[in-house]
């Protein structure tokens, strides 16, 4: 593990300069300037969206159309839903859902 | 101390992804060849998990560079986003603030969403802790699935989703804070249009920028709604 190849130089700059254009571009941008209160309003409400979208993004890569129709991933973020809106403890939520989950995929639903 | 504890229990929610995506994104750099040097490099200074899986890809496929550039802008876009959503948080933080701008993940985006600050701490420090307490989380997670993964006795399949429910934990906690759920809507609305339209790998930047465009033009009715009556 300590030979190996090493990361072509450009190939690892490009990538790094890049992601990092991509997490410092709106500081650049609007960093100096005073935040408009257009602006103040969208820091305010946009990541509310931005979370929402963050969750689908972060099941997309489901397959709903086939067995099992995502029901894995569907079931364990309800009962994480209801969990949470119950007890609002979000350690706990993550661990029955989690839990609940992988479960899940080992039981009711072998793909 | 206290800061430190405080910001070590806010990473929680995302500690089990970290550690078990960062071993799996270890082990398969090994198994392709790349050096225990390699590992380090992207997770220290890359410090984007899917962008390192797609990488991999990269140099094992020779794409030539005007390709990973543009492939990698819209891998990671999304941080765009999120930095608008921030622009505020790390003022003043003077040597620290390329720092906390450059260490934002998906993960660390939702914790600092999360946060409810105890009055008696910084909230900055707080953020620096997270910052920094994940990033290093990542780096040894990366290097501990380089260097042992291959030992590892239970099957673990299953336990990166924590981090979809972390996320769906926050989207419940703000949904029933905030005194609008329009953003929320908008948000799920445009996500599935989206999806549907141009498809499970595309749907992500339209989303977040018509969500944006949107709120922008319900700017009154949202405003009238957060100054409004207290939530029911």
């Amino acid at each position: 593990m300590f030979k190996g190849q090493s990361l072509p130089l450009a190939m690892f700059l490009v990538v790094m300069l890049v992601t990092w254009l991509t997490r410092a571009l709106p500081f650049l941008v609007f960093g100096k300037k005073g935040i408009s209160p257009t602006l103040r309003y969208i820091n305010i409400v946009l990541p509310a969206s931005i979370m929402m979208l963050l969750v689908l993004y972060s099941l997309r890569n489901v397959e709903y159309l086939s067995y099992p129709y995502g029901m894995p991933e569907l079931i364990s973020v309800a009962v994480t839903v209801a969990l949470q809106r119950l007890k609002k403890n979000t350690f706990l939520s993550i661990l029955v859902g989690t839990l609940c989950y992988m479960i899940l995929i080992r039981t009711l639903f072998l793909v | 101390m206290k800061t430190l504890r405080f910001a070590a229990k806010q990473t929680v929610p995302i500690l089990f992804s970290y550690v078990f995506v960062g071993i799996a994104f270890g082990i398969l750099m090994i198994e392709e060849g790349f050096s225990l040097f390699s590992v380090i490099l992207s997770s220290t200074f890359i410090y984007a998990g899917s962008m390192q899986f797609v990488m991999i890809s990269f140099v094992l496929s020779g794409a030539p560079l005007i390709t990973v550039a543009i492939l990698t802008f819209f891998i990671n876009a999304r941080h765009i986003f999120y930095g608008i959503g921030m622009l505020d948080r790390f003022k003043g933080m003077g040597i620290k603030y390329p720092y906390m701008v450059l260490t934002v993940t998906d993960e660390t985006y939702s914790v600092y969403q999360s946060i409810s600050y105890p009055k008696d701490l910084d909230p900055q420090q707080v953020d620096f802790y997270i910052a920094f307490l994940c990033h290093m989380l990542w780096i040894v997670s990366c290097v501990f699935g380089a260097v042992a993964g291959q030992i590892m006795p239970w099957d673990m399949t299953g336990i990166e989703f924590s981090a979809t429910l972390f996320f769906v934990t926050v989207v419940v906690n703000q949904w029933i804070d905030f005194k609008s759920h329009i953003p929320a809507i908008v948000g799920f609305i445009s996500g599935i249009a989206f999806y549907f339209i141009l498809g499970k790998d595309n749907f992500l930047l339209p989303g977040l920028s018509v969500s944006m465009i949107v709120l922008m033009l319900l700017k009154d009715k949202v405003t009238l709604k957060l100054e409004g009556k207290k939530n029911v």
